[in-house]
């Protein structure tokens, strides 16, 4: 694909992009949702953190692994707990970098 | 009269939530201009593609698209399909926007992404629906992803290395946090436990691009689902 293609793609991309992200708040805002729709709504910054999670923690290099060495994995436990207890966006963050950081420097 | 002000302290502190969004964009950003100049792919465009399209899986799909030859309109296509997750975001946190400007709401979406979806969706829960500080949240996410990518593709032929102090560990970790802070009573733990069993589930069977989209939509409905019934009968 020549640069200029690739600019045009580039457009047509941002474009796709933009729509599904614009449109569901411009029309739904100012509007009174069912109670069953408005209820949905309300579970689904839960699942969808949960759906992208999942594959991120469970998935290395292309293939599920539940084992010892899935370092994603284990350094989601100590990060789950310290959300739990201090409710801190940053500490979970940071304790989840230390933890992953002494792991790879101590075990690797 | 105009006048010289200190920084205004509050404008600071009201950015805070955009930190780890930060953290983990730059390295991310960054592993994004290395491997698009090693694809062959301009500066220019590489760069335009992290200021107009901002979305990381997106863009990184279609490096590997174009190393592989793939033509426009199937990396158009693709590109669609891998952002429809937006669609859901959009619509969870339109009711937070009533009072919003059009073109406030114009260009918070412009730069909805998973992560800043994740910070707003808390944010607003918690009262703070103000469109000043949201817009500034984003722009901080997405300039640090223009910036990572910028420096990724200037380091060019280095390699990077994002695995050091564990930076590539702080998008995840953020996650694990927002979904923590979700949970306000059984449904929603029930709700994650699916979303994330029905993720892998669809995920193994191939559908690689549509897990999030198809989980998320089942596991809040199933729990509206639930929780109508149970408003209906008592």
């Amino acid at each position: 694909m020549s640069q200029n293609t690739l600019l045009i793609t580039i457009l047509g991309m941002a474009l796709v992009t933009y729509l599904p992200r614009f449109l569901p708040a411009w029309f739904l805002r100012d509007r009174a949702l069912p109670p069953f729709f408005a209820a949905w709504l309300r579970y689904i910054p839960a699942a969808v953190l949960a759906a992208l999670l999942a594959p991120s923690l469970l998935v290395e290099g292309g293939a599920l692994n539940l084992a010892w060495n899935n370092l994603y994995l284990w350094a989601a436990l100590p990060c789950i707990f310290i959300a739990i207890k201090w409710k801190s966006l940053f500490g979970t963050v940071l304790a989840g970098m230390l933890f992953v950081a002494l792991a790879r420097l101590l075990i690797i | 009269m105009s006048r010289l002000r200190a920084p205004d302290r509050n404008a600071w502190v009201s950015l805070a939530p955009a930190l780890p969004v930060v953290l983990g964009y730059l390295p991310i950003g960054f592993a994004f201009g290395v491997l698009a100049a090693a694809a062959g792919i301009s500066p220019f465009n590489s760069v335009l593609m992290s200021l107009i399209v901002f979305a990381g899986s997106a863009q990184l799909m279609a490096v590997g698209f174009i190393t592989q030859g793939v033509g426009p309109w199937a990396l158009i296509a693709a590109t669609f399909i891998i952002n429809l997750r937006h669609l859901l975001m959009s619509a969870s946190l339109s009711p937070y926007m009533q009072k919003w400007r059009g073109a406030q709401v114009a260009a918070f979406s412009f730069e909805l992404t998973d992560e800043t979806f994740g910070v707003h969706s808390l944010r607003f829960e918690q009262g703070d629906v103000a469109p000043g500080s949201a817009l500034r949240i984003n722009l901080v996410c997405h300039l640090s992803w223009v910036v990572g990518s910028l420096l990724g593709v200037l380091a060019g032929g280095l390699i990077e290395d994002v695995r050091l102090f564990g930076l590539d560990y702080a998008l995840p970790a953020m996650f694990i946090a927002l979904l923590v802070m979700q949970i306000r009573g059984s449904l929603y733990l029930w709700v994650a436990l699916g979303a994330g069993a029905l993720s892998m589930l669809i995920w193994g069977v191939g559908l690689t691009r549509w897990n999030v989209i198809l989980a998320a939509v089942i596991a809040a409905a199933v729990a509206a689902g639930v929780e109508t019934c149970r408003k209906t009968r008592s």
